[in-house]
């Protein structure tokens, strides 16, 4: 009773919440990130260094009149934000973030579940989030949103092909689709799979930022054009849905590149034996860390790099003079 | 137990769904039933021990085709509606006749079958296959058996690409 | 006790319900949907056998019914777009020249 249904209930709810407290804290992260890139300070009234930044966003958000217009297709235009966040969410299922462990004398798994198709499950419901942006475009049943909804879907669809073809190298590695598998492969070949595949994993970091609809690739949210992208219409909560599906898909995109070419929860270097000094630190220690890396790394790109457009061909003048 | 609520739960909302298919007069609304009716396929292919067609299913129906019928379905923006009610070729009762003909015979079948033992059918005499695992096992009939049909889907796939691309272009 | 039978009479619904879907509505769009029900429904069939057979060759042949659907679906939706393109319409009535 309790290892088959309490402890994965709550399993499944501390990852969730986490999660979401994670994303919470994430926008807070990457406001204070580019005002130090920028040499601001970023938010600093609402609590020490505007640690509480995020719960006054999120009561300011819920406490904000909640409009629907008039045309816009009623039921489409409540779904669309689910649509977008509930996919972000459940792919955290397959996730591992360590091994096993021992907890109050129970040996307790640091994944909800490990099923035998983890990355098509996670590459299926990813594609499914792309019907939230389509539908909220749909729906909002106004001009500019339209088109920022089709520009973001058709480079989700476009870039979703490049990333999951660098999958394929890292299952060839493994020889399995399992999440945990993955993970295990790369401590018995002694190196994570960034180093073997660094081609696959720079595409893969290039389409999860074109994914994400992040800086460099944020064309589908240009405010100078589109007046602000698929979410124009939204206000109040179901704004702040699609702002949170967003930075949830970014941490959705780090854990998976940590599990899959990072060694997910393996400490650097887990072959070398003079480092196992570092075992000390918990599993999934090293798979925050990484998480927590990859993610700072997409906010450094957000604040140093401009859109995508100016960087190629920056690339081709600097390369043809 | 457990199997058969779920059956039956999974079975009703795909039927639930497939006739919102066909009767929502919104083609947006159509298509959004369409893809929870796939999502829910999908759910019984896993309840059939099937999981990666499961999330084949998911990923080419759900991830795929349907994000293109709702691209069309959105540029085909209907200035006036498609079809009227009273259009003298809907072939109302030609396929109400024939779904009524299905469930005659279907109810025939169900008559003539209860109470006879169900008998498990002879497994057909297949290769041994060394692997074990859902996933494996349709990797290595693929890859083995059925490599020649796998190619020519191959092909198929490719031939119908270059085709939509001709089809699409404006001008050639 | 969910025996296959009852994976076939849910297929044959389904099967039903997608071609009165064909012969009812005009709309091409609506109709190309009932077809996808259709292969779905076949799926369902196969992929029923498979787990009854305990073999994989159901799921094989439901792969290459998922792929024939996509291949059909990219090349019908390219043949409504263009079609859209002149006529301004997606009755299928109206669909009644081979070329102009």
């Amino acid at each position: 009773m309790v290892d088959t249904l309490v402890i994965p209930i709550l399993k499944i709810l501390i990852v969730l919440n986490a999660t979401l407290v994670a994303v919470t804290y994430m926008v807070l992260l990457e406001r204070k990130v580019i005002a130090w890139a920028q040499s601001r300070l970023g938010p600093m009234r609402v609590g020490p260094y505007g640690i509480l930044q995020p719960v006054a966003d999120a009561v300011k958000l819920m406490i904000k009149e909640d409009i629907t217009p008039t045309r816009a297709d009623k039921w489409v235009f409540t779904a669309a934000p689910i649509i977008s966040m509930v996919p972000a969410l459940i792919v955290y299922a397959v996730i591992p973030f360590g091994p096993e462990v021992n907890l109050f004398g129970r040996r307790v798994t640091l994944f909800i579940t490990d099923v035998n198709v983890g990355l098509l499950y996670i590459v299926s419901v990813a594609s499914v989030g792309v019907y939230g942006i389509i539908l909220a475009g749909y729906a909002s049943n106004s001009k500019f949103p339209l088109l920022a909804s089709l520009r973001a879907s058709a480079q989700l669809i476009s870039y979703e092909v490049a990333v999951t073809l660098t999958l394929v190298s890292v299952i060839l590695m493994a020889g399995s689709l399992s999440m945990v598998s993955i993970v295990r492969a790369q401590e018995s070949s002694h190196l994570w799979y960034a180093f073997v595949q660094p081609l696959a994993f720079g595409i893969f970091v290039i389409g999860s930022l074109a994914e994400t609809n992040r800086a460099p690739f944020d064309m589908p949210e240009a405010e100078q054009e589109l007046t602000g992208g698929f979410h124009t219409e939204y206000s109040g909560m179901r704004f702040a849905l699609f702002f949170l599906a967003e930075y949830a898909n970014m941490i959705v995109v780090s854990s998976v590149a940590t599990t899959l070419f990072l060694g997910g929860w393996l400490r650097p270097f887990p072959s070398v034996a003079m480092l196992s000094v570092l075992d000390v630190v918990p599993s999934w220690t090293w798979f925050l860390i990484k998480s927590f890396l990859f993610l700072y790394f997409f906010i450094w790109i957000r604040a140093t790099l401009p859109i995508a457009n100016l960087v190629v061909t920056g690339i081709v003048k600097v390369v043809l003079l | 137990m457990g199997e058969a609520i779920a059956f039956y739960f999974i079975a009703a909302c795909i039927l639930g769904f497939a006739v919102l298919v066909i009767s929502t007069k919104d083609t947006v609304h159509s298509v959004l039933f369409l893809v929870l009716d796939f999502l829910f396929v999908a759910a019984l292919y896993v309840l059939l021990g099937a999981a990666f067609l499961a999330a084949i299913q998911i990923l080419v129906y759900a991830g795929g085709i349907v994000v293109l019928y709702l691209f069309v379905v959105m540029l085909v923006n209907l200035k006036r509606p498609p079809e009227a009610h009273s259009d003298p070729h809907r072939q109302t009762r030609l396929g109400f006749g024939m779904a009524a003909a299905v469930i005659v015979e279907l109810g025939a079948v169900a008559l003539y079958s209860t109470g006879k033992p169900v008998v498990p059918l002879a497994s057909a005499a297949t290769a041994a296959i060394p692997v074990s695992g859902n996933t494996e096992q349709v990797g290595w009939l693929l890859y083995t058996s059925y490599l020649i049909p796998f190619e020519i889907a191959s092909m198929l796939l490719l031939v119908a690409m270059i085709g939509a691309i001709v089809l699409a272009k404006r001008e050639l | 006790m969910i025996t296959s039978t009852h994976y076939m009479f849910l297929s044959a619904a389904l099967f039903m319900i997608g071609v009165i879907g064909v012969m009812v509505r005009r709309n091409i769009i609506i109709i190309f949907m009932s077809i996808e029900l259709i292969l779905n429904a076949v799926n369902i069939n196969l992929v029923a056998f498979s787990a009854q057979l305990q073999n994989g060759i159901g799921q094989v042949f439901a792969i290459f019914v998922i792929a024939v659907a996509a291949a059909e679906a990219a090349v019908g939706l390219g043949i409504i777009l263009a079609f859209y393109r002149n006529k301004e319409t997606v009755n299928i009535d109206e669909m009644n020249l081979m070329r102009w």
